[in-house]
């Protein structure tokens, strides 16, 4: 015994302490809590960078089909739209789907891909210690990785239509941050709620396309007609798909309560599903 | 080195509390957790439930209020049968699983080796899953890359460590993950069953491995059923029966009376790890 009490006096340890203790009202202490949340923010983008090479985004072709695939979908859904008649069949009504689509899919995508980012890191939350919103937020993060390029293929749609290139389209940059910020606190929430119940991503898929049909994407909210108007409120997406369309599309000033509507959509779904998942998290080791 | 801090020790003044030398300290640690029955449970099954009135959400007193210190340095050995706790200690003391109630104290850098933590993304590369592992344990990219080749060294496993995790054989899945938690020069390293990877000559180097560690004056924190190797390798053992510490005291009494309780002979099935 003597040999430990010797490696004991010798040793220095009072550079890392860590006290563990029971959570206040299900929550640890914040602070603490973010600031390790920002501390390990490289494994956010390794774990996005990775999850994207191995789907053999690092390829020529996989870059390709990047690209194509959301095209595709776009075209799909304009030749839709072509035969319900409902829009002029003009390369400008393109471009107003395929932005309002992408913009769709970077939510929609993030919150699929953020139902499955708790159960997918298993043995990781199994065995170690950090945040676990790491792990939805790694998933938006790679989805908005995924959404850039598109905008490349809308901005030579955008130029093809002569829609106007103006400053107002700037204006975009807030409404696709409020958008991902929205769709990170839908991811936590979804993330968590798929560790209790594991067929959520099979409801999703079709939640995820009903949203899809209710939100302003293969029509403009312009559209709509007069007595459904009223329920577009409800729709969380329909604030910032409108702005972004008047201010990309047409080159106005999105109207100040739609950017309001978006702020308060998005700031309070990322402290309800932040909070929710923060909560929640502690469950997650024992239920996997 | 990572471990060293930047103030020296009170050089021969002896340590007027007990918290000062001791790298483990938990008081009164209660865990109780509530887990389902299900594999995996799902808003069907949920409502078939609601209508049967079943419930099978459980709940599970896994530790009920043990203290006991850890001296730095010391390699404690945590034995125990089945379902006593044992592993939802290790994970309470790595920050896993907070308490229910009451405290624990931890003094370093901890590791971990719980069940074989890397290789969480059986599509990436052994390499992949080291880094992202790593990184999620609050190591940085620098740190990372220091460490790489001599985790990739340790755990030989060659080209393998470029292919991805679902391609790897238990072993050497076991070989990999001794390799990063040991290569992390922790201050505390707590391991889990999973002294017995790889094959024979690997059990071998994992051995010698841990023993370099003890003479580095690491805190080591060794859940196994092999009876052998925690005799060989422990300078206390706790042995927890439902919770509570049944016993705590020098490796070789503990482990006899452990063997005495679980009514096995002298065999070599007992003393191996299994």
């Amino acid at each position: 015994m003597s040999t430990i009490a010797e490696r004991g006096e010798t040793s220095e340890y009072a550079s890392e302490i860590q006290v563990y203790e029971p959570h206040k009202v299900g929550l640890p202490p914040l602070g603490t809590y973010l600031q390790q949340l920002w501390l390990r923010r490289d494994f956010a983008f390794e774990l996005a960078r990775s999850d994207l090479r191995s789907k053999h985004f690092n390829t020529v072709l996989g870059q390709v089909w990047l690209i194509l695939n959301p095209l595709l979908l776009g075209l799909v859904y304009f030749a839709l739209v072509e035969i319900l008649g409902r829009r002029g069949g003009t390369i400008e009504g393109l471009a107003q789907l395929l932005l309002a689509l992408f913009a769709f899919r970077l939510v929609s995508t993030s919150v699929s891909q953020g139902a499955r980012s708790v159960v997918g890191g298993g043995r990781l939350v199994l065995n170690t210690a950090f945040p676990r919103t790491l792990l939805p937020l790694s998933a938006v993060l790679a989805c908005f990785m995924i959404f850039l390029p598109t905008l490349g293929v809308y901005a030579i749609v955008h130029v093809a239509a002569g829609l106007p290139v103006t400053p107002q389209i700037l204006w975009g940059v807030p409404i696709i941050a409020m958008m991902t910020v929205f769709a990170a606190g839908t991811a936590m929430l979804a993330g968590a709620v798929q560790v209790y119940f594991r067929d959520l991503t099979n409801f999703l898929r079709y939640m995820l396309r009903i949203w899809l049909y209710l939100s302003p994407v293969l029509y403009t909210a312009a559209m709509v007609p007069e007595k459904y108007k009223s329920f577009l409120y409800a729709n969380p997406l329909y604030p910032p798909l409108t702005a972004l369309h008047e201010s990309v599309n047409l080159g106005q000033t999105p109207s100040a309560r739609l950017l309001l509507l978006s702020l308060a959509w998005a700031a309070g779904t990322l402290v309800v599903g932040g909070l929710f998942f923060i909560s929640r998290e502690r469950e997650f080791a024992v239920r996997l | 080195m990572l471990s060293a801090s930047s103030k020296p020790a009170p050089a021969l003044a002896e340590p007027p509390v007990a918290a000062v030398d001791s790298a483990v300290k938990v008081e009164n640690l209660v865990m109780t957790y509530k887990t389902t029955i299900e594999k995996k449970p799902t808003f069907r099954k949920t409502l078939v439930r609601l209508g049967r009135r079943e419930r099978v959400v459980r709940t599970i007193e896994a530790i009920r209020d043990i203290s006991f210190e850890v001296p730095h340095g010391t390699v404690l050995g945590i034995i125990g049968v089945n379902g006593a706790g044992k592993s939802t200690l290790l994970r309470s003391i790595a920050g896993i699983l907070p308490p229910t109630s009451g405290r624990i104290e931890v003094h370093g850098r901890v590791s971990t080796l719980l069940a074989l933590g890397v290789g969480f993304k059986g599509d990436l590369s052994g390499r992949e899953n080291v880094v992202l592992g790593g990184l999620a344990a609050g190591l940085t990219r620098e740190q990372l890359e220091e460490k790489y080749d001599e985790i990739a060294d340790f755990a030989e496993l060659g080209d393998f460590m470029e292919m991805p995790m679902r391609t790897y054989s238990s072993g050497m899945y076991g070989r990999l993950a001794f390799s990063v938690a040991v290569n992390m020069e922790p201050d505390i390293l707590l391991i889990d069953e999973a002294l017995s990877v790889g094959d024979a000559r690997f059990k071998e180097k994992s051995f010698e491995k841990m023993r370099e560690l003890c003479s580095r004056a690491s805190t080591i924190l060794l859940v196994s059923h092999g009876l052998r190797a925690i005799r060989k390798l422990a300078d206390e053992v706790i042995w927890l029966h439902q919770g509570e510490i049944a016993m705590r005291g020098e490796a070789r009494e503990a482990v006899e009376a452990y063997k005495r309780f679980l009514d096995v002979r002298e065999s070599d099935i007992a003393e191996e790890d299994v």
